[in-house]
């Protein structure tokens, strides 16, 4: 089947879709996002988490055929939808098509820049800077996850105690960080967020 | 395998009819798991998300009527005046992103002894609202879990929305497991004080082939806090009660050993967890008279 869904934005078309397919799938195999990872393929590790219609979901278990005329934002497109909240346009929402990432910068990113160690030059969204600055990631499978959900807790809630970071993070694992980096990286992204305003 | 993608409740009603066979899914939070490890290769999946009644809840004078596929964040964040106990059991759902895909409609469709919404379900007492091109009925709560994963619809039914009797007195929703998030039961217990009928009514989760009410140990309970006066007394129950409310409510566990826990372990917890919940409901009963309000 074909399924025509928005993807960081931009309408994209995805065909010979079996109705089976989860939306991870969809992303990482047709459209070229490896972005959201494949961990564990049953909601447990949170490794796949993407915003379908802004609310954090677990790719996984999203049948493809339930994105059909939906909005979906990857890891990917993470950058620009952190700026497009912040700055662009107060208040209101974007045009599709307008705004948003195109499916060949998306298959393209990388915390390129002129240093990947310090994301110097990178289009990076704050958590993904703090990611970095904190030292947060170490093998980074769990990262793309984590950013995602990360940064919908920071767009709903400006001063997240840590048990709201502990909370709106539970449903990602990470097997190196012992997540105290991960934790600091919320931390200090929430508070150079209070700072900008 | 055929995705059908109804756009208005009588059109899933209609497909629901012409393929019995067919697999809803609502959040895809069981049914997705079972596809992707090839447990399940349905002829048809019928796609319930664009029907947004499912999402929708309305409050009643008595019930509140939840939509099927309102999703666990929402009942969370939206009704825990009207339904602590369940709102208390999907706080303990998972993780946020399955709580915002999977509902209670879901949880009794697969009707998993496991599934957290049951005991607040089974103590708040509610009619399951099932319709099919024939017509729609309300299934008791009592009557719905019929065996280990299986509940009282027919094939062509589908559930629309739950209604659950507005808390008239404290609740509470009791989980053990190794954590506090991504965990199945091990075991769990809800109670519900009904201060106006001078009830309480229980359930359990993961003790027993289906979740069940803890009936033996209510009935005792209801007799003794009536004879000793309690309702209006707003007296510290006896401990000897608390005692043998608990021991009946473990008693009502038919568990099994498994990888979560040993049947004995369950026995023993679902009595602990009887007593305390009894303690903390009836603590805010004394209290706040009609607090409804859990803590989690
Ligand atoms: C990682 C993970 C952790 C989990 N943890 C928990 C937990 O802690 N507690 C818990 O209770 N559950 C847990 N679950 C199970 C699941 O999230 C719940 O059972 C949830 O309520 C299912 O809702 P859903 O909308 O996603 O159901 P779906 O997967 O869409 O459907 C589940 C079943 O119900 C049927 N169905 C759905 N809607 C209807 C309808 N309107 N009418 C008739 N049949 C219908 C489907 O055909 C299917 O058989 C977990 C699942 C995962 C993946
Ligand atoms: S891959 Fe989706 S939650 Fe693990
Ligand atoms: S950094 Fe390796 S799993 Fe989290």
């Amino acid at each position: 089947m074909r399924v025509n869904f928005t993807v960081n934005g931009r309408p994209q078309e995805a065909d010979d879709v079996w109705e089976g397919e989860s939306l991870l799938y969809v992303l990482r195999e047709r459209m070229g996002l490896p972005g959201s990872k494949n961990a564990c393929e049953q909601g447990e590790c949170g490794s796949c988490t993407v915003r379908l219609d802004g609310v954090p979901v677990c790719s996984c278990l999203v049948a493809a055929g339930q994105v059909e005329g939906r909005e979906v934002t990857t890891v990917e497109g993470l950058a620009d939808y952190a700026k497009h909240r912040e700055s662009a346009h107060p208040g209101g929402g974007c045009a599709t098509g307008a705004c948003g990432t195109s499916l060949q910068d998306a298959q393209q990113w990388r915390a390129k820049g002129q240093d990947s160690q310090t994301g110097e030059g990178a289009e990076l969204s704050p958590i993904q800077q703090a990611f970095i600055d904190a030292g947060a990631v170490q093998c980074g499978f769990c990262t793309p996850g984590l950013l995602v959900a990360a940064d919908e807790l920071l767009e709903r809630n400006d001063t997240p105690s840590d048990a709201d970071i502990r909370e709106a993070l539970s449903g990602n694992l990470c097997r190196c960080t012992g997540y105290e980096k991960i934790l600091d990286a919320v931390r200090l992204a929430a508070a150079r967020q209070g700072e900008a305003v | 395998m055929d995705f059908l993608r109804p756009a208005s409740w009588e059109e899933a009603l209609a497909a629901k009819a012409e393929h019995p066979t067919a697999v809803p899914i609502a959040g895809g939070t069981d049914v997705m798991v079972e596809i992707n490890f090839d447990h399940r290769r349905p002829e048809y999946l019928l796609d319930l998300n664009r029907i947004g009644e499912l999402r929708e809840w309305e409050v009643g004078a008595d019930t509140v009527r939840l939509g099927a596929s309102v999703p666990y964040t929402d009942i969370m964040e939206n009704l825990r005046a009207e339904l602590p106990g369940l709102a208390l059991a999907s706080h303990t759902v998972a993780s946020p992103q399955i709580r915002n895909r999977g509902g209670v409609g879901g949880n009794l469709g697969t009707a998993s002894p496991a599934g957290d919404a049951h005991p607040a379900l089974l103590a708040a007492d509610c009619e399951v609202e099932a319709e099919s091109v024939r017509g729609s009925r309300l299934i008791p709560i009592d009557e719905f879990y019929t065996g280990v994963k299986r509940n009282a619809l027919a094939p062509d039914e589908l559930i629309r929305a739950v209604h659950i009797k507005k808390a008239d007195g404290p609740q509470q929703y009791s989980k053990v497991g190794t954590r506090n998030a991504m965990v199945i039961a091990v075991c769990a217990f809800g109670i519900a004080l009904h201060p106006e009928t001078r009830t309480v009514r229980t359930g359990i989760g993961s003790a027993a082939p289906t979740p069940i009410r803890a009936k033996a140990a209510e009935e005792f309970l209801n007799a003794a806090l009536e004879e000793g006066g309690f309702w209006d007394s707003k007296k510290i129950i006896t401990p000897s009660v608390a005692k043998q409310f608990a021991e009946l409510a473990s008693g009502a566990a038919n568990p099994i050993d498994d990888v979560r826990g040993t049947a004995n372990y369950r026995r023993h917890a679902v009595g602990i967890m009887a007593r305390r919940t009894l303690g903390w409901t009836w603590e805010s009963y004394r209290g706040a008279g009609r607090s409804t309000e859990g803590v989690a």
